[in-house]
């Protein structure tokens, strides 16, 4: 139970409180770019939130059983040939290259996954499954999950992993929808014309942030109220 | 590789012509996020520049070895490596301020701006090009930078670069400091560049209109100049 409550901590922390967009500030590109209309927004959401957990998940693996300090597969390697065992083995100056490199790819095979087994839907996304390598909230949350790679008594293990990926994808789908339906309003308004396209638009995620500013405080609040329900 | 253009023209253009954030909306991630208060924004600025000129000297040196399809990869790669470096070096000499930058030093990686900049610059042309561009584009970059961190920081914290400069009864506005604050600030500053961009091309047509009507042309700037040529 312990647990379960810590996921849903994280969950809604990464979904709604700090939201990935409107606190973070990454996946700004896409949310200037692709937020005109609110069908593109959620296919560009969804593609970002698959996205986000497969290389979430996947760079896990590989950092804790390669690159981690005192990770398995190099210690047992670096035995095996023979080298000093008291030497501490520790790739993770290796990470970040690592993390672009399994988004890199993660976004190629599922694009190529796509294109041949739902071509439908390869449509529908279009040019976005490629932009999604530079989608700065992938990164991002990887970042996140491997903060504390240092230190192992910390280190989040694949289901806080994959929960954060998926609060993080839900909560950038939620922040593109919400400005592409505030857009599409916006079409019919007499905006002064510099305010005009990245202006009007910066200012509306300013408002928004302010809005979501408001749930601060909110993961304690739900986290005493499942502790009250459970006694 | 002698076409495109030349080594000052693209370091000119980085500055205010084309500049990243104000002209070209990239790398938007870095100015929201660090420029809170001056001092991690102008980090933040000195990391990039180091990235973006050293990746876009060694995308110049290999551009008869890229392959087409394998371009973007080598230059991710390219990139992430340096960030490690910038990385690194933060941690070792400017603990503090990499604790304040956090996660945004490795979100370089993903900065349209440098990817951008070896896709249309440094994949195709010499390395005195390339230098000057990443040069040019990092000065306008962390121009960008400078100015939101400067109105955020004096209106938020009453200080610029931790000095104070408004008298001590400011009340602070808290929101500039919070990210509500940065989109605002980006929102009113880009309306602003516009705005006067909309005023100086009314006005240059105001001066330019006559002038090209009449009889005894007077070619002022290469822009007129050209024009005229092609007229005749």
């Amino acid at each position: 139970m312990e647990s379960l409550t810590l996921l849903l901590q994280i969950f809604v922390g990464a979904a709604i409180i700090n939201n990935f967009v409107l606190h973070y500030f990454v996946g700004i590109c896409p949310f200037l770019g692709v937020s005109r209309r609110v069908d593109m927004a959620f296919g560009m959401g969804c593609a970002v939130t698959f996205v986000i957990s497969i290389a979430a998940l996947l760079s896990w693996t590989f950092t804790f059983y390669l690159l981690r300090p005192d990770a398995p597969l190099p210690t047992w390697l670096w035995q095996r040939l023979g080298g000093d065992p008291s030497v501490r083995i520790d790739l993770s100056v290796l990470s970040y290259i690592m993390y672009i490199f399994v988004i890199a790819s993660s976004v190629q095979f599922v694009e190529m996954y796509v294109r041949k087994f739902a071509p439908k839907l390869h449509k529908s996304f279009g040019v976005f499954l490629p932009l999604i390598t530079t989608n700065c909230a992938i990164l991002f949350a990887c970042l996140i999950i491997l903060r504390n790679l240092q230190d192992p008594a910390q280190l989040w293990g694949p289901a806080e992993a994959l929960t954060l990926a998926l609060g993080g994808g839900v909560g950038f789908t939620l922040a593109i929808c919400l400005m592409a339906g505030i857009r599409e309003e916006l079409e019919l308004c007499d905006v002064p014309r510099p305010l005009r396209g990245a202006g009007i638009t910066l200012i509306i995620a300013g408002i928004l942030a302010m809005a979501v500013m408001g749930f601060a405080g909110v993961d304690q609040n739900l986290q005493d109220a499942i502790d009250a329900f459970l006694n | 590789m002698a076409n495109g253009p030349t080594a000052s023209e693209r370091f000119l253009n980085g500055i205010l012509p084309e500049n990243p954030v104000y002209r070209q909306l990239l790398g938007m991630c870095p100015v929201l996020a660090v420029t809170a208060a001056m001092l991690p924004a102008l980090t933040m600025a000195a990391a990039t520049a180091f990235v973006l000129i050293s990746a876009n000297g060694i995308i110049s040196l290999i551009r008869g070895q890229l392959r087409p399809h394998l371009r973007i990869l080598v230059f991710t790669l390219t990139i992430a490596t340096f960030v490690t470096i910038a990385d690194r070096f933060l941690a070792a000499y400017l603990y503090e301020m990499s604790k304040v930058l956090g996660p945004y030093v490795p979100l370089i990686i993903v900065n349209c701006l440098i990817i951008s900049r070896c896709e249309i610059c440094a994949s195709k042309q010499s390395v005195r090009v390339a230098v000057a561009d990443a040069v040019g584009m990092s000065l306008g970059f962390t121009l960008a930078l400078t100015s939101i961190a400067t109105v955020r920081e004096i209106l938020g914290s009453g200080s610029w670069l931790g000095i104070r400069v408004l008298p001590e009864a400011w009340p602070n506005w808290g929101i500039m400091v919070l990210p509500p604050g940065a989109f605002l600030v980006l929102g009113l500053l880009l309306a602003a560049v516009e705005w006067w961009g909309q005023w100086r091309a009314q006005r240059m047509d105001y001066a330019v209109a006559p002038a090209m009507r009449g009889q005894q042309a007077q070619a002022t700037g290469e822009g007129m100049e050209e024009a005229n040529s092609w007229k005749a």
